[in-house]
This record gives C-alpha cells, structure tokens and sequence, in this order.
C-alpha cells in the first residue's frame, strides 16, 4: 500500500524533500532487501527508465522554494520529482491566513485536487494521505487547511495524516499564533491526527544532542524527516509478524486516535547523536527504554535535562479511585502510544513498562492503549533506534502558551484588519479561539 | 517571482532613483556572471530585444527598467538622459515639465497632477502591462519640496484607485529642522495627511541621520588606526563598481536609501531558507492600518579591511541593528515601545546565529505587552556586494510620533502667523479646510502611537469553556 505526500508551502516542501532522502537513504542499506521493496512500493514509483520518482505533489505559491526542492532531490542520483507533480504561483500568500484559505485555496483548488488524483490513481492501494505544513505562514497553514478540507470531501475513507510544524515561541513570523489558532481549530476537524514537531525541541535537540554548531534550517529539517521517517518505514506490526505492514497510517490511527476528540499526537525518537559520537557509542534496549519511558512520563522531548524526579502514581487500588490526587503534578497522562522499534537484537527488548496501566487514562483499557511495532533493520545508521508516538499531555503547554499570545494579541485587535480584508472575521477568529480552548480543556482534564 | 515598479517623483527621487538602479545592476552583475535573464533580474528589469518589445531568450539583450520617472523641471530628467544610465529607462518612461513646483506641494499636487494625470496613469500601466505578476509599487519622494511631495502623494493616491491590489512602499526623505526650503513643514505635513492614508507601509528616511552616517565612514576611513581600516569602496555609501562613474555630491548619502531599497527585495528577488516576501512586509509590521511608518537600520555600515580581525562581526552585527547610529532616521527606539521588528539577513548567517542574537536582544527592547515576541526573520543566501552578510531591521515603533510631533510644531509655527499661506491658497483646488485636515491628521496619528504606550488592561480573560 502506497502513501501519498502533499508538501505545502516553504517548511511542507524543505521538510518532505529531507524525509524522501532520509527514506531512501535508509532503504539503500545494507542487508535490507524486503525493507527497500516495501519502502520502495510505498513511497515511490518506477518510471519505465528505472528512475524512481517519489509520490507526492509539492504546492506553494511562490516559486523559488519547489525549484530549490526539486534540484536538490535530484542531486541525490537516487530519486527525484514527478515532472508534473509540483504547483506554484507566482506572489506567495504574505503569512497571511485569510489570504491562503480564503483567497488561494479556492482559486487553486482544481489544479492541485488533480494533481493529488493522479497520484492517488497511480497508487494500487491508497494507505493514506500524509501532508507536511507549518502553522505559522501563510501558504502551509491557510492553503494546507484548505486542501485538507477539499481532500476530506473527496476521499472520505481516506486516511489523513497532517504532520505541522510549530513555530519558535520567540518568533519567526509576527502573525503567527494567529495563524496557528486558525489553522488547529480547523484541522482538528477535518484530520484524522495531527502528528506535532516544534522548531524549538527540534532545535535544542540539534544544539545540545547532535551538537552541531551553526545550526542550519536544513540541520532542524534533517532531524524532523529522521523522526517521521522512523514512522513511515516498514515494520511488522502484532497483526502481521511476518510480513511488513501494509496498512501503516490505518494502524497509526486505530491504536493512537480513539476518540475524535484527542487528535494531537507527539514524537519522541532516541538516540539522537552526531555521526561522530555515534561511531563511538553502544545502546542497549534496556536502558533506551527506560530512557524512553520516562521522557513519556516527564513530557521530555529529548534525552537530556529529563526529570527524573516524576513518577507514575502507585497503581489504582479500586476501578473507581481517581488517580488524579496521587499524580506528580509534572506527569504526563497518556491516552495511547506506540512504540516502535528497530535495530539488532529487537526482540529481546522488554517492553513491559509501557503497560503499566498508571500511564493511561483509567477509561480506556491498557490492551487498547498500547501497541508496539518492530523491524530488525537498522533505522538511517542507527543500530537501535527507538520511537515513541504518543497521545498525551505533552503539548498542552505548547498549545496553552500558542493560545495565550494569541488571544492577548486579538484582544487589543492588531493586525485584524489584515485578516477581515481578505474574509476572515472577528466572529470566525472567535469561534477558532472557542475550538482550541475546549481542546485544551479535554486533554487538561483526562 | 512577482515584479516591482519604482515611480520617482522630484529631484529627491529621482536622484535617489538613480543610485538605486546603478546599486541593482552591480549586484546583479555580481550575482549573474553568466548573463542570463534570471527571475531575480526580472524583478525590477525588463529584457528586451532590437525592437523594444519584451525579448523572449534566455541571455541578457538589452535592460529596460521597471520605472516611470516624473519631475517637474527638466534639470534632473535631462541629466539622467545624458548620464550612463540613458539606456535603461525609454523617453516615454519620463514625465517632465518646465518651471517645477516652486516647493509649493499645491503646485505639485493639484496643478501638475490634475495636468498630467493621464499621461501618468499611462505610462504606468503601460509598465504593469509588462508585468507578469506585479506585487509592488515603490515610490521614492521627498517630502519638503512641490514636486516630490505634493505630486508624489498625488500619483500615490492613483495608484491606490488604479492598483488597489498592489502594494505601495513609499520611502520619503524627511526634511530637517534646518532645512533651506522655508515651506518645508507646510510640505511634509500636507504630504503626511497623504502618506497615511494611501500607504500600505512608509518608509521614513531623514536627511541629518545619512549625514551622520557619511560621516562616521569617512571619519573611519581618515583616521588610520591600525586595525581600522575600511576596505576601499566596501562601504555602504560607495557606488564603485556601477555603471555610473563620475560622483556626484548627494551620492553617498542617496547610496544609503538605495541600499535599503535593495535589502528589503533581496529575500524577493533571490533565493533564500527562509524567505520573505514583499506583502509579508506589510502583514507583520503594521497591526493597525494606519500606523504603518516602519524605523529601518542597516548594517553593516563598511567591511573592515583587515582580514585577521576575529569573526566575531556577527553578533556585533545585531547589536548594531539596534543602535542609533544606523539609523536612517533621528528617534529613539529604545526608551519607546517595539509594536514589531523584522530582521533580514542576507548572506552567510545561519539559523542558530539568528535564535542566538534574538534571545540575547529580546530583554533589552521593550516591546508592546500584546506582541512581547513580535519578530518576523527571513533569511536570503545572496550576500550585498562588498560584504559577507548584512542586517536589516525595520521596526514599526511609537518612537517615529516625536519625528512626527516636531514637525508638527515647525508646522503650527508658521501656520500660526499664516506666514507664506497666500502661495498655496492661490493654487486652484488648495483651502484652508486641506490644511487643518492636514493638521489633524497628523494630530491623530501622534494620538494613535501614544495610546498604545499607555497600560493596557492586564491579559484579557481567557474563553471558558463550560464542564
């Protein structure tokens, strides 16, 4: 089964370029022959001359960002763009919302609706949409918003997976919790999950863990496409221990989206090191997950300057106790997650310490909450790689600290103006302003 | 790529015109050393072949730029059409008359716009027609005299009526309070009501601060300390390595205002990891219509000659940004209130020298409590010529109501004792009424900035949602 991608906007298009290659990077090493099959059928298609050309469609609308994409994948030799598979304009939408959903989306909406469908036909089985975008421009947020919308029309059965980046709290984009709480408050209802990276975590994980000096956007691009890629490559999952799955995004959101009303989902993938480092270092399962556990439980997003001092409360005497009162007031309260690993020796890892059912909320049952997924390839390098995708309270503080800014910002009404003149009222900020807030009360209140 | 079209109005603009386009084709020469048409060129020039129409190739045939220049007296256009730069601009891209405005801005904006409406309006979709996409206008004016000021403000006015999508980025050369034009506060403030209201964004440039500016370089320049000096023509008001040979007085400090013309379109016209657009501008830094005056400062301001000085410039780059000495207008940022801050930065800079310098500059600038981390950031892979990497920051700050405020009072000074009123009030189409709307205008605009110093109401209460 196939995954089509749609890359939006500058962020959308840097971040799948770096995916693609880290994809077929990792698919080109050694002793993987049914791994680079599977990743191969699912990420890319072959031309007739043997090239393989990747399946996604590239939107902006300005051009300068698809033409450096496009060079850039086919200096790799290895794969490269559809011919026909990008969209571009020439003004961009000037970090303006209003000015991508309102105005861009609909004037574009046929051109790119048939460029997805092209690629949707030429897949043999559809296993989902997956959609890169920032939150914080124009063009990602508002046009991306508004494809999703149209894409969700279309193909209802479809699986939709929105992968958005936040961005630094100190600011890239003046506008942008603006931009934000108008692109959350809608995709909440249009996505299946929304798989969460912040420029900030990813940031500190490239100064303080990889240590790389003068940090580049590529560098921040390199590492979030290493995290979605250790995602999106094959892997055998308890419904199919033998053959990789074919079905990985209906997978993904059956185990981790089990109400409609909890659809943020979060990344965390260790180790993360220098090529340098790692030439020098060794990890065992044990200690990656216990690492990991307790990056889940103390909402850590990297492994280093975790708290170690959270803890999950002692288990619940009786189903009716509310384990609230016994909470570390830093604890992170999962609804589900999903562990995956790869690398050698993966199934000696013992995994039990995710089924401690202090970790999840008391409604939903442990069998339900947790599952995990396994490849004994190793991951881009990585002799063991571990992920954790998770449903939790983690970015509750992210997303509060968004909405903050934002409505003190609406409050004095500036830069309003620039919004309604393109459709946007104040009733539709509102409303968006409503949306999130009654999201931040579900996850505050599991 | 989107395109942009440069009206420069009266002897100001026009002469600051010229230092632009002699500043754009020595960057795109520097950049394109192949000669071909690119995107980038396409943004403020036209490639045309022998017969005057657009030219279909790829290499460069001949240049033609995007521009319609007006002047009321004939002095400037003709020098521009016997200078080196003839062969950019074709005789019907110019607008002249005969006796100029007298800098009297009724003269400017009533009698010569009524005059030549047409032929402005003409020639100016005559060069939209050869746009594939127009994003931008740039008018380039001053505001002292009649015919930068008054007809200026008045071709400000069409384009808005005829264009009314496209952008209009005005940077106007404020006169100084010991300027020879006696007129001048009547000018500017007439100018201002204009400005205001038909703008998207105006970009304040004051002739005392480029004196400043001349003078620090060339001080450096003279004073021969070891380890000081400046490498020859890597400075921010040299034009060496332009078309246009022979300098002229005014071209140093002009070559300060082109510059700043030149690094606000770089993330437009050249590639870049984090790019900025024109109308990205416009969205970030001005949060209520009509407050839309933007503080710029360039750095840096010369390359140092000596190359085993430590690289540590970047940081001493940013904090530059943000002293007075780069400034290309007299006011005080830091005792007032940031409403926003864009920083762009063209050349070697990464991303974690950016976060670095924000980080460490944020606690120092106060900023309005509503947008306390207002930055927009962009950053273009093509360095200026001559340097490495340079910084702009363009702010919209509440400190330009005391440029605004003084020359209010210069204003009221003269206006008080009516004193030289008879010359404008003798222009048909000129009352009274325009200069007390004038006045107002620019009363409410000072209003306006001081109403956001004062302490707004602590965080509004945030939505609850019902349990």
């Amino acid at each position: 089964m196939s995954v089509v991608s749609l890359q939006l906007g500058q962020c959308g298009n840097q971040i799948g370029q770096e995916l693609f290659s880290v994809i077929c990077d990792d698919s080109n090493g050694p002793n993987r022959k049914k791994y680079k099959q599977c990743s191969d059928e699912r990420f890319f298609y072959e031309t007739s001359t043997g090239e393989l050309v990747a399946r996604s469609v590239l939107v902006d609308m300005e051009p300068k960002v698809i033409s450096q994409v496009v060079v850039n994948a086919s200096k790799s030799g290895r794969w490269r763009y559809g011919d026909k598979a990008c969209f571009s304009q020439k003004q961009g939408s000037g970090n303006n919302w209003a000015n991508g959903f309102c105005v861009h989306g609909p004037r574009h909406e046929e051109a790119v609706e048939n460029l997805v469908r092209r690629e949707i036909e030429r897949c043999d089985r559809l296993a989902g949409i997956f959609t890169m975008m920032s939150v914080a421009g124009g063009t990602g947020s508002g046009v991306g918003t508004y494809i999703t919308q149209r894409l969700r029309d279309l193909y209802p059965n479809s699986f939709i997976l929105n992968q958005v980046t936040w961005p630094y709290g100190a600011g890239e984009v003046i506008v942008q919790n603006y931009n934000s709480v108008l692109t959350l408050s809608h995709l909440y209802q249009l996505s299946d999950a929304i798989l969460v990276h912040e420029n900030d975590t990813v940031h500190k994980i490239c100064s303080r863990l990889m240590n790389i000096k003068h940090i580049s956007i590529s560098d921040v691009n390199k590492v979030i496409a290493h995290q979605l890629a250790s995602v999106l490559q094959p892997a055998y999952t308890a419904d199919s221990p033998s053959h990789y799955c074919t079905n990985p995004i209906g997978e993904l959101m059956s185990t981790l989206v089990c109400h409609p009303e909890y659809k943020l989902l979060s990344l965390c993938n260790i180790p993360q090191m220098s090529s340098t480092s790692l030439a020098y270092s060794v990890f065992h399962w044990p200690g990656l997950l216990k690492h990991l556990r307790q990056m889940l439980i103390a909402s850590a997003r990297m492994e280093e300057g975790i708290d170690w001092t959270v803890s999950a409360p002692s288990a619940v005497t009786s189903r009716g106790e509310s384990a609230t009162n016994s909470r570390h007031k830093n604890f992170n309260l999962s609804l589900a997650n999903l562990l995956i690993l790869r690398g050698k020796d993966v199934s000696t890892a013992v995994i039990d310490g995710f089924k401690d059912p202090a970790l999840y909320v008391p409604w939903l049952n442990t069998e339900n909450s947790f599952s995990t997924w396994s490849s004994p390839v190793a991951f881009n390098g990585y002799e063991k790689s571990a992920t954790l995708v998770s449903n939790n309270q983690s970015l509750l503080k992210p997303l509060n600290n968004i909405v903050r800014k934002a409505w003190n910002m609406f409050a004095s009404r500036a830069y309003v103006h620039q919004y309604t003149k393109f459709g946007i009222s104040e009733e539709d900020f509102l409303d968006s302003f409503t949306a999130l807030e009654q999201i931040i009360s579900s996850y505050t209140h599991l | 790529m989107t395109q942009s079209i440069v009206v420069q109005v009266g002897q100001c603009g026009n002469q600051v015109g010229c230092r632009f386009w002699d500043l754009a084709l020595r960057e795109h020469a520097h950049v394109n050393q192949v000669g071909v048409y690119d995107e980038a060129l396409s943004s403020f020039f036209r490639n045309v072949d022998q017969r005057g129409a657009d030219s279909s190739g790829d290499k460069i045939t001949a240049l033609k730029a995007r521009a319609v220049l007006v002047d009321m007296e004939e002095g400037v256009l003709g020098e521009i059409l016997q200078g080196p730069l003839r062969s950019l601009f074709s005789s019907t891209q110019l607008i002249s008359d005969v006796s100029g405005s007298g800098n009297n801005w009724a003269v400017g904006h009533h009698t010569y716009g009524l005059a030549y409406r047409e032929q402005i309006v003409d020639q100016v979709r005559k060069a939209a027609e050869h746009c594939d996409c127009l994003q931008c206008f740039f008018l380039i004016h001053s505001m002292g005299g009649g015919t930068g000021s008054g007809l200026g403000t008045f071709v400000l006015k069409l384009l808005e009526d005829e264009f009314p999508e496209v952008y209009r980025i005005v940077t106007s050369v404020y006169p100084t309070a010991e300027d020879d034009v006696i007129t001048s506060p009547y000018n500017s403030v007439l100018a201002m009501k204009e400005l205001t209201e038909h703008a998207d964004c105006v970009l304040p440039v004051d002739n005392q601060s480029l004196v400043d500016i001349v003078g620090k370089i060339q001080h450096m320049s003279n004073t021969g300390k070891p380890g000081c000096t400046i490498k020859k023509d890597c400075t921010i008001i040299s034009g060496q390595g332009g078309v246009v040979k022979v300098e002229k007085p005014f071209d140093a400090m002009n070559n300060i205002v082109a510059n700043l013309l030149l690094n606000i379109t770089s993330s437009a016209r050249f590639e870049g990891s984090l790019n900025m657009d024109l109308n990205e501008i416009a969205m970030n830094l001005v949060p209520f219509p009509r407050l839309h005056y933007l503080l710029s400062s360039l750095t840096p301001l010369y390359t140092l000659a000596d190359v085993s000085v430590p690289p540590r410039r970047l940081d001493q780059m940013f904090s530059d940004a943000f002293s007075k000495e780069h400034q290309l207008i007299r006011a005080d940022p830091k005792h007032n209130l940031y409403l926003a801050c864009a920083l762009m930065l063209r050349g070697n800079v990464q991303l974690s020298d950016l976060r670095r310098n924000i980080e460490r500059l944020r606690p120092t600038l106060p900023f309005v409590p509503w947008n306390q981390e207002g930055w927009k950031t962009s950053l273009c892979s093509v360095p200026p010529v001559c340097h490495s990497h340079s910084l702009l920051a363009l702010a919209n700050n509440t400190c330009v109501k005391s440029t605004f405020f003084e020359l209010k009072e210069r204003f009221v000074k003269l206006y008080r004792r009516k004193a030289h009123l008879h010359h404008y009030l003798a222009v048909d189409g000129m009352e009274l009424a325009g200069f007390n709307e004038a006045l107002s205008s620019i009363s409410a605009l000072i209003e306006e900035y001081t109403h956001l110093e004062s302490p707004l109401m602590p965080n509004a209460p945030r939505l609850t949602i019902a349990t």
